[in-house]
């Protein structure tokens, strides 16, 4: 399919995926990602940009136990999304982990790691995951 | 205002048609659509056609033009209408636009997904192109996933337990027994959907609505036309509404809630002049127990929190407060994604005729349809009435 064949789709979305640019609209506060120029919530213009937070908790979970093509050889695996530390709310993988490892209310940070890959031989798709924060004792 | 009547319905069964392509589908539905009416194919001015993923699926786009050539009606208006898994309520709410305005007197509505052309992995990739690609596809979300996050958070927000939710799977498949077009016409227990493999956690198989092959179609004509052409008016179309909601459930606030049912609905209660407990017969997009849920609670029948009630004290059964999914449902019926908008308001036309067979609700003059695009990102509700 020719979304998994194009290299500028990746390539335009790079700051916001790989840095977690994300959005904060002026007027009624929400927060989100990615950045966008229209807030989702209340349709405000008034947004700017903001440096999203490295660390969170796993709001809700579920382990893909039926991938979609680009994802079957990772079967299973854990999505989430992911309550950062100032509120925002992001969808992404949750690794490092076992399914029987984690839990609600878990806390995780980011990491850069592979998503999906073009075939054999294009590119590969990077982008943020989280995995459980390990207590310093 | 103009009126819009309902002036024939067809459909296909659900299930595996590894013999016919997705045209001889939506071809045997629209024509049985016109047999039914009793009338000549030439009377059709406008197809809408609702399809999710031919693109994807059968490498087909142009349904509107595949269809009006291969039915040998080339020259009418005609197109595809895509709202992922509502593409079959947005098409039959464009057909009835069509017919409201003034501009057409005779249009059909038609849904189309053929499902078994691809593998599952390839079905599940197409499935969530219903969301974001960039964002949540991208992070390898199943739509199953999506819907399972959705399930976490009613249980944990409403303390209702898997045990009660999945019980709608089991009303669905009793019901499907009696429907000859159903895919699944066998009665399942409990025991069965809960110990059914887990397809994303904690939804199990028999939780979700299969995938399979059908077609469904109305046609529809304004009250002019009905005469014009000798027919009776029985059934009449009293509202159709569209509402989208924000696209991905990360940007929302409240993940147990449809916004966009809740929009539909009111639009739709509205046109029509009625409120909810007006409705005699009613068919949710339960594409999962917990959506069928939370789509009981959105549309006016119970409290936030409390639709399972309605399932387990047998208030959606045929004898009950709220007539629910009489056919099969999503899950039992089936679910070829794009048809499925269509084949709902194809079986409350059905109750509303009086052809429901064994599943047949006395005196139903009211039904309410419900489809659903993706995790609420479209609903699409019609509202159908027995004017005689």
């Amino acid at each position: 399919m020719s979304y998994m064949r194009s290299i500028p789709r990746v390539w335009r979305e790079r700051k916001k995926k790989y840095r977690l640019i994300g959005g904060r609209c002026k007027d009624c506060g929400k927060t989100f990602y990615p950045y966008r120029t229209f807030c989702p919530r209340c349709g405000s213009n008034n947004v700017e940009e903001i440096q999203l937070p490295h660390t969170g908790i796993i709001l809700y979970y579920s382990v893909v136990r039926s991938a979609p093509t680009e994802f079957k050889k990772y079967e299973p695996y854990i999505v989430a999304l992911v309550k950062l530390d100032d509120g925002t709310i992001i969808p992404a993988q949750i690794t490092d982990a076992e399914p029987s490892e984690i839990n609600e209310g878990m806390r995780v940070e980011a990491v850069f790691r592979k998503y999906r890959e073009h075939g054999k031989d294009g590119i590969i798709e990077y982008g943020i995951k989280f995995r459980p924060v390990i207590e310093e004792t | 205002m103009r009126r819009v009547f309902v002036a024939g319905i067809g459909a296909t069964k659900i299930g595996e048609h590894w013999e016919r392509s997705i045209r001889d589908l939506m071809v045997e539905s629209s024509l049985n659509a016109i047999k039914d009416a009793g009338i000549d194919k030439k009377e059709v001015e406008a197809i809408f056609v609702g399809n999710m993923s031919s693109g994807y699926l059968q490498g087909q786009e142009h349904l509107g033009a595949l269809l009006s050539t291969w039915l040998g009606i080339p020259g009418v208006a005609a197109c595809k209408v895509e709202a992922a898994c509502a593409s079959g309520g947005a098409a039959f709410h464009n057909a009835f636009l069509a017919v409201k305005s003034g501009v057409y007197d005779c249009v059909l509505a038609v849904g189309v997904e053929k499902m078994t052309d691809a593998v599952t992995s390839d079905l599940t990739s197409a499935l969530i192109m219903a969301d974001d690609q960039e964002y949540v596809a991208f992070a390898g979300f199943s739509f199953v996933a999506l819907n399972a996050l959705v399930y976490r958070a009613y249980m944990k927000k409403y303390g209702a337990k898997q045990e009660d939710i999945a019980l709608f799977a089991v009303h669905d498949h009793k019901y499907a027994v009696n429907n000859p077009l159903a895919q699944y016409r066998r009665a399942i227990t409990l025991d069965t959907v809960l110990s059914s493999p887990l397809v994303a956690d904690p939804l199990r198989l028999f939780e979700c609505a299969p995938t399979g092959d059908g077609s469904a179609a109305i046609l529809l004509c304004s009250e002019e036309k009905m005469k014009e052409l000798g027919l009776e008016a029985e059934v009449e179309v009293a509202a159709s509404s569209v509402a989208t909601d924000i696209l991905s459930l990360h940007d929302r606030d409240d993940l147990t809630t449809l916004v966009s049912t809740r929009r539909a609905a009111e639009k739709a209660y509205k046109m029509a002049g009625i409120s909810a407990k007006d409705v005699d017969i009613v068919e949710v997009h339960d594409a999962f127990t917990i959506l069928g849920v939370i789509h009981l609670e959105d549309l006016g029948f119970a409290k936030k929190g409390e639709g399972w009630k309605l399932v387990k004290d047998g208030e959606i059964e045929k004898d009950g407060k709220v007539p629910t999914n009489l056919m099969g449902g999503l899950k039992a019926r089936g679910h070829p994604v794009g048809a499925t908008g269509i084949y709902q308001i194809y079986d409350v036309a059905l109750q509303l005729f009086g052809k429901a067979g064994p599943n047949q609700v006395d005196d139903a003059s009211i039904g309410l349809a419900q489809n659903v695009g993706g995790v609420g990102g479209t609903v699409s509700i019609s509202i159908l009435k027995r004017v005689r």
